[in-house]
């Protein structure tokens, strides 16, 4: 490996703004402990515990030549975009298996891809630090490449991304820890989030009324929540013991769970200011990759580094089954937009339709 | 998990976290109380010491954790495949398997933690004792390897011979047992630990950023107890589980699982298909929250009949108006937001909408210099009053309650029992069809949900 220059660091401003960052949490927690909490499993106690649950593959989506490592739902609720190490990005109707769509981005590593809103679109990047939109064409013999847009710029890979509200505006994180929300049409930045102390790997939008906030999550461990008007970081959390891999807010947009390569699941609450609950387990040693709710926010679904799936109550803080089937690495996870299912990608090079 | 080895003030990231766990439990598995029971194992004419079966592993692993013979079976598999256990038979087939095969623990020395990444010369020497001992021996990998490492680092292969040389005297002193558990041990690391021929680069960066932790004012944050909040997960949980196909099926049935897409049918939000009709449990939803109402398509178009009835359509046409804005290309904003101040906010609009005058004063300012935000106070405040005023009464409503009462509840289709009877899985229209031939005009494009009526300015 390369010897890496390390720039001079102004090292007694950083110091001291370390010390009292420290103070200032400290002074929090002892606040959080002073209300004497009940923790969320002791409140559901009193509720049924979920029955024997039985989900399967009903779907295997096979084509990509390489490791998939991002999949998106499109709203039609049957169609996907995902996206693989050797550059290819593919939309498929997951229904009937059929691809639909293939574009060879000119990098490897196409870490995030998202799918527009109207359906007519889907956004993708990764070691190339952009993200691209491209327009689905269905003249079968258009060249999709051709009328790519390149959208939001960073200086290093970009790691997730999504659509707000319309196709016309795109929200990313890179490995160069900052967030960008871009305006398609002109590819300009419209704000821009800065707070990590390290690479951003997720993020995720609120389903709020006012639709103005998104969490992130990073390789310094804490996940933060942002108003996307004025960049700022409204709240932020700091339990992990490692890289968070994966943010999704709760249905009712009141909380959200993150996955991390400490092997667990966590939920904290946005009202409570605080980490509400924890989804852990002593066979699972490997990281979370990526997370997701069910409909109703009961049940959390978590991919994990050692092939499998596992599905969390997440009232009661068990899990609920344990799903084996891919032969890699589980790299992403979505449930569908109206429920039904849920879909996840491996680096076995297929996806999985599970329900 | 990122791709950069270095964290910001460069230095070498610590090792994966799954690596320490995974010591952790071998750790206890060789408890000499609570462990796992070694004893000798025999291997051709030599006996081995401290062995144990794949058997015993995965009866620990079940007794420790709690789980199905499955899962411990797959968990017993990682701490082979990571070099943490080796196999005495079969050493090149890193496979647990559940009967009486012979595993042993890898000495800490060769542990991943310790020794990643492994290093090319470390390598070199190894196959060159392979090679030096028995002539023929190596593998048709570890010859490539071989030649490779031979070419790559040809400045120092003195040293490399001379080194592996060195190794074998000193291995020929030792006990036959002891030498064979020692060529098991460095085996077994390098089955698990060997370079790849040609190794894939990941992109390195220097980092040309100090990013300095952002300090926010906790302190102005409001502090509620938890336990008042957890209720409220509960309820939200209870409330949505009858819509939750994954947890409690849908009607008439799980598109995925029966191959039927009646349930999207009758649900669609498009404009392919015209449901007569929506179902029971699609109308109850719009009475849990007003967003649930406005998200639906079709709850929207029926709120928006109700409010024409009322004389006061216009505050969902500025809801929407103000939400184009929000959402649509930057370019477009002035123009937009002046169509809006026409329609909805000049003195003598054909649609006004009643604000209240200190919102109303502060919007007008803002209009001076328009942007993408502009509209936000006066949108909010329209939003609440159509909240709290409108939509409870809308729930109340004879329109609602009629359709309430007229709505379907599918009939249950079941699986198709026979295998060669599954049903054909019909393609559908793609969206991007469905828009394609609208005119292209800068409005905001949302899902197909929201077009019709966005296009209503």
């Amino acid at each position: 490996m390369a010897a890496q220059e390390v720039a001079s660091q102004p090292s007694d401003t950083l110091t001291t703004l370390k010390t009292e960052s420290e103070t200032l949490k400290t002074k929090l927690e002892e606040e959080r402990a002073k209300l004497h909490d009940v923790e969320l499993h002791q409140v559901a106690e009193k509720i049924e515990a979920l029955g024997q649950f039985v989900m399967k593959t009903r779907r295997t989506l096979k084509g990509h030549g390489n490791k998939v490592l991002c999949m998106d739902w499109c709203k039609d609720k049957r169609r996907i975009v995902s996206s693989s190490q050797d550059g290819k990005v593919i939309v498929w109707d997951a229904f009937t298996t059929n691809k639909e769509h293939a574009v060879t981005m000119p990098c490897t590593w196409v870490m995030a891809c998202a799918y527009a809103p109207s359906g007519c679109a889907v956004a993708c990047g990764g070691l190339d630090n952009k993200c691209s939109v491209y327009p689905l064409s269905l003249d079968k013999n258009e060249n999709l490449a051709a009328k790519k847009k390149s959208v939001a710029m960073h200086t290093n890979y970009l790691s997730a991304c999504c659509f707000t509200n319309s196709d016309m505006q795109i929200l990313t994180s890179s490995g160069d820890g900052t967030c960008a929300l871009w305006d398609v049409e002109s590819g300009q930045m419209l704000q821009s989030f800065h707070g990590h102390a390290a690479d951003v790997l997720c993020l995720d939008l609120a389903p709020s009324e006012t639709g103005n906030t998104f969490v992130s999550g990073g390789c310094d461990k804490k996940a933060c929540v942002w108003d996307m008007r004025t960049g700022q970081c409204i709240q932020s959390f700091e339990t992990h013991e490692s890289d968070i891999n994966s943010v999704r807010y709760y249905p009712s947009g009141d909380a959200f769970a993150s996955g991390s390569d400490d092997a667990t699941c966590r939920l904290y609450d946005l009202r409570a200011d605080r980490e509400v609950a924890i989804y852990s387990k002593e066979s699972i040693i490997f990281g979370t990759s990526s997370v997701d709710f069910s409909l109703s926010g009961r049940l959390l679904f978590g991919g994990y580094n050692d092939y499998t799936i596992n599905v969390w109550d997440v009232l009661k803080g068990t899990r609920v089954s344990i799903l084996f089937g891919h032969e890699n690495r589980v790299s992403t996870l979505r449930v569908s937009p109206d429920g039904t299912a849920f879909c996840s990608g491996s680096w076995d090079h297929t996806l999985r339709i599970w329900a | 998990m990122t791709i950069n080895t270095l964290s910001q003030d460069g230095v070498q990231r610590q090792q994966m976290p799954c690596l320490t766990k995974m010591e952790r439990m071998i750790i206890s598995m060789q408890d000499p109380d609570m462990g796992i029971k070694l004893r000798n194992q025999r291997l051709l004419i030599t006996v081995i010491p401290h062995a144990m079966t794949g058997l015993d592993i995965v009866e620990w692993l079940i007794k420790k954790c709690s789980i199905s013979d499955e899962e411990a079976l797959h968990v017993g598999q990682l701490f082979v495949k990571y070099g943490y256990i080796y196999p005495l038979k079969e050493p090149r087939n890193l496979i647990l398997k559940a009967d009486d095969s012979s595993y042993r623990f890898q000495t800490p020395y060769y542990w991943m933690s310790t020794r990643w990444p492994a290093s090319e010369l470390d390598y070199a020497i190894y196959l060159a004792k392979k090679n030096i001992r028995k002539q023929g021996e190596l593998i048709e990998y570890e010859k490539e390897c071989y030649n490779a490492l031979h070419k790559r680092i040809n400045h120092t292969w003195d040293f490399v011979v001379m080194q592996a040389r060195e190794q074998l005297r000193a291995s020929k002193q030792r006990r036959k047992g002891d030498r064979i558990v020692l060529e098991c041990q460095e085996q077994a690391y390098w089955l698990v630990n060997r370079p790849p021929v040609s190794p894939e680069h990941y992109k390195l960066t220097t980092l040309t950023k100090n990013t300095i932790a952002m300090l926010t004012p906790w302190c102005s944050l409001k502090y509620i107890g938890v336990s008042n909040l957890n209720g409220s997960y509960v309820k939200y949980c209870e409330q949505y589980q009858p819509h939750d196909p994954i947890m409690q099926g849908c009607l008439p049935s799980n598109p995925w699982i029966t191959d039927d897409i009646m349930f999207w049918n009758m649900n669609s939000e498009t404009y392919m298909f015209i449901v007569a009709l929506p179902t029971k449990l699609r109308v109850e939803r719009w009475s849990f929250s007003f967003m649930e109402l406005l998200n639906d398509q079709m709850g929207r178009k029926e709120f928006l009949t109700y409010l024409e009835k009322e004389f006061s359509a216009e505050n969902l046409c500025f809801w929407q108006a103000c939400e184009d804005v929000r959402h649509g290309e930057t370019a477009k904003i002035p123009e937009k937001v002046d169509e809006v101040y026409k329609q909805f906010l000049a003195p003598g609009a054909s649609r006004w909408v009643n604000i209240d005058s200190k919102t109303m004063e502060k919007t007008l300012e803002g209009l001076k210099r328009p942007h993408r935000f502009v509209l936000d106070d006066a949108q909010m405040h329209i939003y609440f009053l159509m909240k709290k005023d409108s939509y409870p009464r809308y729930l109340k409503s004879e329109l609602y309650k009629n359709l309430l009462a007229r709505a379907i509840v599918p009939q249950e289709t079941k699986k198709s029992v026979f295998p060669f009877m599954r049903r054909q899985r019909h393609s559908s229209p793609s969206p991007a069809l469905a828009t394609q031939t609208a005119e292209d005009d800068g409005k905001a494009k949302y899902s197909n949900s929201n077009s019709g009526t966005a296009s209503r300015l």
